[in-house]
């Protein structure tokens, strides 16, 4: 499959090492955004160190005709830019791939190999004759392999030229320089290597309609269209960005022409414990405000979490998940906090989660969570994770349907309050587990006392047994009502009747749809089932119900999203199987590929008698 | 506590307020404090200073955080909603609730557990961000419902009731706000209402954060001899400084004080404090030099009381922000959104 020997087309894995605050990211965003700009489906995956400057870093561009968004888990061309890596980098390519690297400097015989086409360019030695400056050579360095790479796969220079044009519309003569350091790499590869190689890149259609963006931006985007107003916040890799995104939006479509004055607040916290505060506070007082943090805010903010779930107030949270446990890997991606999230503070707590696969359900879901949040009067926790938070993902074009109005819920108007006899806070009008609430600056007659200790339904102070137990009881029908209000669970069946599913979550998503095509080819069908919040809906219980082997991929260790399916509906647990990847790298298709096979025959319908053991990590 | 509850008739010649209302009308539900507890009088004079400021109950929000003095935004102000946060949290769910509606008047209660120990982060970044609200602490200098541990606020030297004596430096409430920038720090005795009621007033006329450091003894747990937080010892080490005499604007004309013995302090509605100094070496708008006196008196074991420092006109946390003039929570969506055809723009940066 990684045999680089076969001419192939639109279908082949770079991936490029440097060292951290060089300045490659523009070069690799230039590479990739070419690519995309030719019509080719691409996706860019970045793996960095938790370092501002000196340690090492890799991106990984994926160019799939095919559309496929998920880790390769395999390497046809590296450029090996970095001299303390070399080793391993060159270690990591397929058989038959290419290797690229800077002969500036002798390299050192030990990293021959000879299933692997070694591709020297002096970039060093080229920038240092063609540029000044110390910064500056470094740059441009980069922008030259980036040169060598559009003269092996025939990339376009008119697109590069054009994106160039784009970046640097405001300084000219930046566009000059660059094109300089691409054309010296690109003119170097035509002199020296036969170009294009055999895995090269081909003008194709398939990318009208669609935008390449990161998580976190289209997360905070959301934010925007969704009316939120108060921001409170606490800098955490890989979250903070979800902040800068909605900050810089609001800073062009928030201020008022007339008045200069923002329609938002943006507040960055002490900590996590104070930024969830400000959420809940904002959100009582009647406006949408939200936070975004990883798994250790998310510790710090259980015990506010557990007061918003049991005073019902409205609040939005993003947890853009990384490695855990503790500091964990701050720069690495896992779905580890499925567990923490669902059921997070103290007492008898469930909390409402949405688990988008992509930036482009990041953005609607943000926008959903809001209502959602505000409908339910609780918090409600919107998952991402490293993977779809940082990296830039294919997506069809984001669209905002001009006729939405947030969905404010239960809130009762001046004129509803004055009409009331008197206002209960807690009291199960409707039948549906919601309460009304008020906001401040009402009424008299709409005040009411928030309190985290034991009240009745009608909102008054308790220590009564009976009284208090009927508020909780009704908290459990409102998570009832959610369940009929998450989006639903994604169900494709396979094209054959199979028993066999395979239940997934998150940005394992790309992963598991390649493998499903591979094992198609392999004669193994199997239905799929994407969940997509939590609480479970109707339809989760029906899937587990219908299949006598379950496949659970996730990404952390201990099978979180199997534990979450086993607490929460009646499935037999001996009926799902993990696959669990947990390495810190996205997951890819072939780690689900090899785990389902080394559990069914090829054929599907005879299941190996082997222990459900957890597959290694590829 | 008390059990009798209050019945809810008005006789007709209590007086009234320029909204109509009498002083029940800004009562809440029934203490279930110690009978004689120092926050007791506080509430009271809460309750004073609301009706006399003629607040509309509606627009009053009371937060706390947890302990006793947490309990006691239940017992004014029934109009008014309340929020009882989780310990020491009080000052984020302030600064949330205020951004979200600046038009509001915000009082925080807290204790010095809550302030000074559990809460000291946010308490200080609250100051920071100058959020414009009545910070009021009930200081007594022990945890009350869990029973007499000394709290943050404790003096060296203080004996608790079961004999333990502490050993640990306190954390002065009112030094520490002056050292972070407030702009009105105040301190006060439960046991002294006719000072505590104007501090309260120009503390809620006051734009941005206003402190009110409230010594509140503990009669079931710190009111005993030894104890430098009961009613005989602050009663006997307590020095009021400034007398502040708050005077609403649409009254200021009729203000009757003699020029040079008083210093009106002009606040941005036009309201003024008029501050009378007692202590003739102290100057209330110098922050170095109050900060200095405060510290040579307590050195002396004297708690200067009063309105310790003011400094009007600072930006609080709304003109830092940009924020409109009205509150964030009333922008029409449409305001808000930028649209279909603004998403076509957006996204156009990402192809």
């Amino acid at each position: 499959m990684s045999s680089a020997s076969q001419d192939r087309v639109n279908d082949f894995v770079i991936k490029i090492a440097t060292v951290n605050g060089t300045g490659s990211a523009s070069a690799n965003a230039l590479l990739m955004k070419s690519i995309f700009r030719s019509g080719i489906p691409v996706m860019g995956k970045n793996y960095f160190p938790s370092n501002i400057q000196g340690l090492p870093t890799w991106y990984e561009i994926r160019v799939s005709r095919d559309g496929y968004v998920a880790r390769a888990g395999h390497v046809d061309i590296m450029v090996a830019m970095n001299a303390e890596t070399y080793g391993k980098d060159l270690r990591e390519v397929a058989a038959g791939g290419y290797l690229i690297y800077d002969s500036t400097w002798a390299r050192p015989a030990l990293l021959k190999r000879e299933d692997v086409t070694v591709i020297g360019v002096p970039l060093a030695q080229m920038c240092n004759e063609h540029f000044s400056g110390v910064r500056t050579r470094i740059l441009m360095k980069n922008i030259c392999y980036a040169g060598v790479l559009a003269a092996l796969l025939d990339i376009d220079l008119g697109v590069i030229r054009e994106l160039l044009a784009e970046t640097y519309a405001k300084k000219p003569q930046l566009v000059e320089s660059n094109m300089k350091a691409i054309q010296l790499g690109y003119d170097y590869a035509r002199e020296h290597y036969r170009c294009p190689l055999p895995l090269r890149t081909g003008k194709m259609d398939r990318t009208a309609g669609h935008i390449m963006i990161d998580g976190n931006t289209a997360a905070g985007l959301g934010c925007v269209f969704a009316g939120a107003t108060v921001a409170g916040w606490y800098p955490i890799t890989p979250s903070t960005s979800v902040m800068d995104s909605f900050k810089s939006f609001a800073d062009k479509w928030r201020v008022d022409p007339e008045t200069g004055k923002k329609n938002f607040a943006f507040i960055q916290a002490e900590d996590e414990l104070a930024a969830i505060g400000m959420v809940i506070g904002a959100s009582w007082n009647g406006a949408r405000a939200f936070t975004a943090t990883s798994g250790p805010g998310i510790s710090l903010m259980n015990e506010f979490l557990g007061l918003a779930y049991y005073a019902e107030i409205p609040s939005v949270i993003f947890d853009v998940q990384r490695v855990g446990p503790s500091t964990g890997m701050p720069t690495r991606t896992q779905q580890c906090d499925l567990l923490e999230c669902a059921y997070a503070s103290h007492g008898d707590t469930r909390h409402v989660c949405l688990y988008p696969a992509n930036p482009e359900e990041c953005f609607y879901m943000a926008a959903q969570a809001f209502d959602l949040a505000e409908r339910l009067q609780t918090p409600v926790m919107v998952l991402l994770d490293l993977d779809i938070g940082m990296n830039d993902w294919m997506c069809r074009d984001l669209k905002w349907d001009e006729a939405y109005r947030p969905d404010r819920g239960k809130v009762l108007s001046l004129e509803e309050v004055v009409k009331l006899e008197k206002f209960h806070r807690y009291l199960d009008k409707d039948e549906d587990g919601i309460p009304y609430r008020t906001l401040p600056g009402v009424h008299p007659k709409a005040a009411y006392f928030t309190r985290g200790s034991g009240h009745t339904q009608y909102g008054t102070y308790t220590e009564d047994s009976g009284e208090y137990q009927l508020v909780v009881d009704r908290l459990v029908r409102k998570f009832h009502t959610a369940r009929r209000l998450v989006p639903k669970a994604i169900i494709e069946p396979a094209a054959t009747k199979t028993d066999i599913g395979i239940v997934s979550i998150g940005s394992c998503d790309g992963a598991v749809r390649e493998a499903l095509d591979v094992l198609r080819t392999r004669a193994v069908a199997a239905d799929y089932m994407r969940v997509r919040a939590f609480p479970f809906g109707e339809e989760v219980e029906r899937f587990l119900a219908e299949h006598r082997l379950i496949f659970v991929v996730e990404q952390n260790r201990d099978a979180q999203l199997r534990s979450l399916l086993t607490l929460e509906t009646e499935v037999e647990k001996s009926r799902l199987r993990s696959l669990l990847h947990y390495s810190g790298l996205p997951i890819s298709s072939s780690f689900i590929v090899s785990g389902v096979l080394a559990e069914v025959w090829p054929g599907g319908d005879r299941v190996k008698l082997v222990p459900s053991a957890a597959v290694a990590g590829h | 506590m008390t059990f009798i509850p209050k019945p809810k008739v008005r006789h007709p010649s209590l007086p009234k307020n320029d909204l109509g209302f009498t002083r029940r009308d800004y009562e809440g539900a029934l203490t279930t404090l110690c009978a004689g507890c120092g926050h007791d009088s506080i509430t009271a004079a809460l309750i004073e200073a609301c009706w006399g400021l003629s607040l509309e109950p509606q627009n009053v929000v009371k937060l706390s955080g947890i302990g006793c003095s947490s309990k006691t935004t239940a017992y004014f102000v029934s109009g008014g909603h309340g929020f009882n946060a989780v310990h020491g949290r009080m000052p984020s769910i302030a600064t949330g609730a205020n951004a979200a509606n600046r038009e509001l008047h915000y009082i925080g209660i807290s204790g010095d557990g809550d302030t000074l120990s559990i809460g000291l982060g946010q308490f200080c970044h609250a100051i920071r961000r100058n959020v414009n609200m009545l910070y009021l602490i009930e200081n007594n200098g022990v945890y009350g419902l869990t029973k007499g541990q000394f709290s943050a606020s404790a003096d060296i030297g203080t004996r608790a009731k079961k004999g333990d004596v502490n050993q640990q430096a306190p954390i002065d409430p009112v030094q520490l706000a002056m050292t972070l920038g407030a702009g009105f720090v105040a301190r006060s005795f439960s046991g002294d209402k006719e000072q505590l009621v104007p501090l309260i007033k120009a503390g809620l006329r006051h734009q941005g954060f206003a402190l009110i450091d409230v010594l509140s003894p503990c009669v079931t747990f710190n009111d005993h001899e030894g104890s430098t937080k009961s009613y005989a010892y602050t009663r006997e080490h307590y020095e009021p400084a400034v007398q502040a005499d708050f005077i609403p604007f649409e009254r200021e004309i009729k203000a009757d004080y003699a020029e040079g013995e008083a210093l009106p302090i002009v606040l941005h509605d036009g309201s003024r404090i008029v501050l009378r100094k007692i202590d003739q070496g102290y100057d209330p708008t110098d922050r170095i030099a109050a900060a200095a006196h405060i510290q040579e008196r307590l050195k002396a074991n004297e708690f200067l009381t009063g309105l310790l420092y003011v400094e009007p006109g600072q930006r609080e946390f709304h003109e830092v922000n940009g924020t409109p003039a009205g509150p964030l929570n009333r922008v029409p969506y449409e305001k808000l959104s930028p649209g279909s055809k603004g998403l076509e723009k957006i996204i156009s940066r990402y192809r």
